[in-house]
């Protein structure tokens, strides 16, 4: 009798929730697509006057670090221009993980950042456009990278830029004068390294897995041709050939494990405690975003011995490729579109935030150059943005990546990369490369017969 | 008025039985039955987490189950799954040892319990000191002699998933001792007695006392135990993400939906291991079954 109820009860429900799951979901869907009624928010708030913008702000950002204390400064400087709007900040340790979920809701904050996992064409069914491509790229860098349909939905908090973080100190006693600025070069430099000095030569971070793709961010350096990333690329169903550049880019990584210049064991490697060991002089190099330089010059005494080198490259210029950071974004769902909009015109042009704490510049035009840069710029680097893609092949790049699972930003097959030059997997150089290009051959040819 | 003596007791046992289930059941149709709901429906689709779904039908069944890819990181799974019989086994020896007198009994089998008190991602890390050249196990092994025995134990390849396994089975060992433990006090104390007196001896006892009454837990305890072997994941993804040949097929599954954004076809992966973990039940269930 029991059991009989039990199984009816448990029946009846599980079909009325499936019910109201659906419903709702497409409730959701078919609200989302609707307003838009008169003019933007984007255009609008600006008329107003800093004390009549008012509401309960929500700023979601992924600086778990500093967000107790610079973040409370921001506020404070913030509500002295906007005194009625009150800001609290969610910090999150994954953003891209834990936004994702949230993202089904109407809950993930005001003010928050374009997650890199949504595809480009789904980004304005969440976000609240800023305006146009026009208007905004003549004001902002990077602001062309998440664009969709000639609207910007997303301004970057800082733009950084790649090379090889590395400590003087070690160098010098190691006796590397000149910093060296071919492959060839920067092996031998890492083997006086070895040689000469207790030091670990390069340091992968292999465990942590991300550091591992910033390398992708030093790609065009090695290319020598800011066109090389998004436009050129697309025509080439194979991309990892010999001569091409992601080849000659990661050949290095390999040649470096394989000659044992990374630390003695990958699998246990330690991202916080590698910063504090490269600031004493126990690490000579690690490959990372300009944004690292100001952690690992905080992470102990010797500050002025971490420097910034460009990638070594046999290309003729020697470029850094900016790279916009995050895109800070508004919700579409907000209630408080006027005070978020504030927030992200103070954020961007005011709050330092770019220089200070991304170890970047501004994405602001009229926000100057930091000194670090221009002093580089006379050494004969130049720093450039990427060539966008051409409006008909935007996001091509990304759903090619994300289809063959190459991931080009992501780490497992770095990782099977440094597997294979340390000798635990049975693959050469051009084993591995060969699997990403028929990987990506395949997804090549189906994303674009679609 | 309305008073629930009136009613019949048929109907009042219906009542009251309906409302105490109303609870448990609500909570387990909205965080267990309704997302596998969910789960089934996605993986017939092409979602990616944010776009709209479309429906594909068995499509991504037929990606999972040709190539044969997906399934190599089941010979992982075999090093958890020998793992688990040695786990079994130690738990059943210590749970015998401290069922009969001994010096210091609670506070062993407190030692023994408290790992899987422990959060899982402390354990990890911990253990992650643990296996770092010179680390814990290098220096003790030097310590007694055996300096010339130390290893890259997740460096090297081929090592990686039996450190790992082990890991697992210090985490895991706890829990399985514990419910021993319980099944083994419950068997009345005058049976040994009567056993003395006809000379059995302790293995004797183990052998045609203690197994014979805890055949159902064992039954229980291994089956937890292989599926746990199978859906393996917090220990290697936490230590090592999946690298240098540590993949199993829930960390892979976790990357397909959540790395490449191939929620459809992670849900398809997710699918298939809760069926071949039900067959892996069944066949079990079978095998020990004659008891219920």
């Amino acid at each position: 009798m029991s059991k009989k109820l039990l199984m009816l009860i448990a029946s009846v429900l599980t079909i009325l929730m499936i019910f109201t799951g659906c419903s709702s979901d497409e409730g959701g869907e078919s609200g989302g697509d609707k307003g838009g009624d008169s003019k933007p928010v984007a255009e609008t708030w600006k008329d107003k006057d800093p004390s009549e913008i008012e509401g309960d702000l929500t700023v979601i950002t992924h600086r778990t670090d500093i967000v107790d204390s610079v973040y409370q400064d921001y506020k404070a400087k913030f509500q002295e221009k906007y005194p009625n709007v009150n800001v609290e900040f969610e910090a999150l340790t994954d953003y891209g993980g834990e936004i994702m979920p949230r993202m089904n809701t109407e809950d993930y904050g005001d003010v928050q950042y374009l997650p890199v996992q949504v595809p480009i064409e789904d980004i304005p069914n969440f976000f609240e456009p800023m305006g146009s491509l026009d208007d905004m790229s003549e004001k902002y860098l990077g602001v062309e990278e998440r664009a969709v349909d000639g609207t910007v939905y997303g301004i970057p908090i800082a733009v950084t830029y790649t090379g090889i973080i590395y400590n003087k100190a070690v160098f010098e006693e190691a006796g590397v004068t000149d910093i060296p600025e071919t492959p060839e070069d920067f092996i031998a430099a890492l083997q006086k390294v070895k040689d000469n000095t207790d030091a670990i030569p390069m340091y992968t971070n292999y465990a942590a897995g991300w550091p591992l793709t910033q390398w992708e961010g030093a790609v065009t350096t090695t290319a020598g041709s800011v066109d090389y990333y998004n436009v050129d690329m697309l025509d080439d169903p194979t991309p990892f050939d010999e001569g091409d550049p992601h080849y000659e880019h990661y050949k290095l990584m390999y040649d470096v494990a394989e000659k044992g210049l990374i630390e003695k064991d990958p699998l246990t490697t330690d991202w916080e405690k590698s910063k504090v060991m490269m600031n004493n002089g126990e690490i000579a190099t690690m490959v990372l975003g300009s944004w690292a330089l100001e952690q690992i010059q905080g992470a102990g005494e010797n500050a002025d011995d971490i420097a910034i080198m460009p990638f070594p490259t046999n290309a003729e210029k020697t470029i850094f490729s900016l790279g916009a950071d995050l895109n800070i974004s508004i919700n579409k769902h907000s209630e408080n579109k006027e005070a978020a909009f504030a927030w992200v015109d103070w954020f961007i042009n005011e709050s330092g935030y770019s220089v200070e704490q991304a170890g970047g510049i501004s994405a602001a035009k009229d926000v100057p150059l930091p000194e670090a840069l221009a002093a580089g710029e006379e050494k004969g680097w130049e720093f450039s943005m990427l060539t966008p893609s051409p409006e008909d092949k935007k996001g091509l790049l990304d759903e090619i990546d994300k289809e063959s699972e190459v991931g080009l930003w992501l780490e497992p097959n770095k990782k099977i990369l440094i597997e294979a030059a340390i000798g635990n997997r049975d693959m050469s150089y051009d084993d591995v490369m060969n699997s990403w290009n028929e990987d990506w051959k395949a997804a090549y040819e189906k994303v674009t017969a679609e | 008025m309305f008073r629930f003596p009136d009613i019949s007791y048929r109907n009042q046992r219906k009542i009251i039985i309906a409302a105490f289930l109303i609870v448990p059941m609500a909570l387990l149709i909205t965080f267990s039955f309704l997302p596998v709901a969910n789960m089934i429906w996605y993986s017939f689709t092409d979602w990616n987490g944010f776009s709209e779904k479309e429906f594909i039908w068995i499509e991504n069944y037929r990606t999972v189950f040709t190539d044969p890819e997906y399934f190599r990181v089941f010979t992982v799974s075999l090093y958890y799954f020998v793992g688990t019989f040695v786990q079994m086994a130690i738990a059943l020896y210590f749970a015998t040892i401290l069922s009969f007198k001994v010096r210091l009994k609670n506070f062993f089998k407190g030692v023994l319990f408290f790992p899987y008190l422990l959060n899982g991602v402390a354990i990890g890390f911990m253990f992650l000191f643990f296996f770092r050249p010179d680390g814990a196990l290098d220096t003790v092994l030097s310590a007694i002699g055996l300096g010339n025995f130390t290893q890259l134990w997740l460096g090297n390849p081929d090592l990686i998933n039996i450190s790992l396994a082990g890991t697992s089975v210090w985490r895991y060992m706890g829990f399985n001792f514990i419910i021993f433990l319980g099944a083994i006090s419950s068997i009345p104390g005058d049976v040994y007695e009567a056993s003395e007196i006809d000379g059995a001896n302790r293995w004797h006892q183990f052998r045609y006392i203690i197994l014979p009454s805890i055949k159902i837990i064992v039954s229980l305890n291994l089956i937890l135990a292989i599926s746990g072997a199978l859906s393996a994941f917090e220990i290697p993804y936490i230590m090592t993400g999946g690298a240098n040949g540590s993949m199993t097929f829930v960390i892979q599954t976790v990357d397909t939906a959540f790395k490449y954004g191939k929620i459809g076809l992670g849900s398809a992966m997710a699918v298939i291991l809760l069926i071949i973990v039900v067959i892996v039940t069944v066949i079990q269930k079978k095998f020990f079954g004659e008891d219920d």
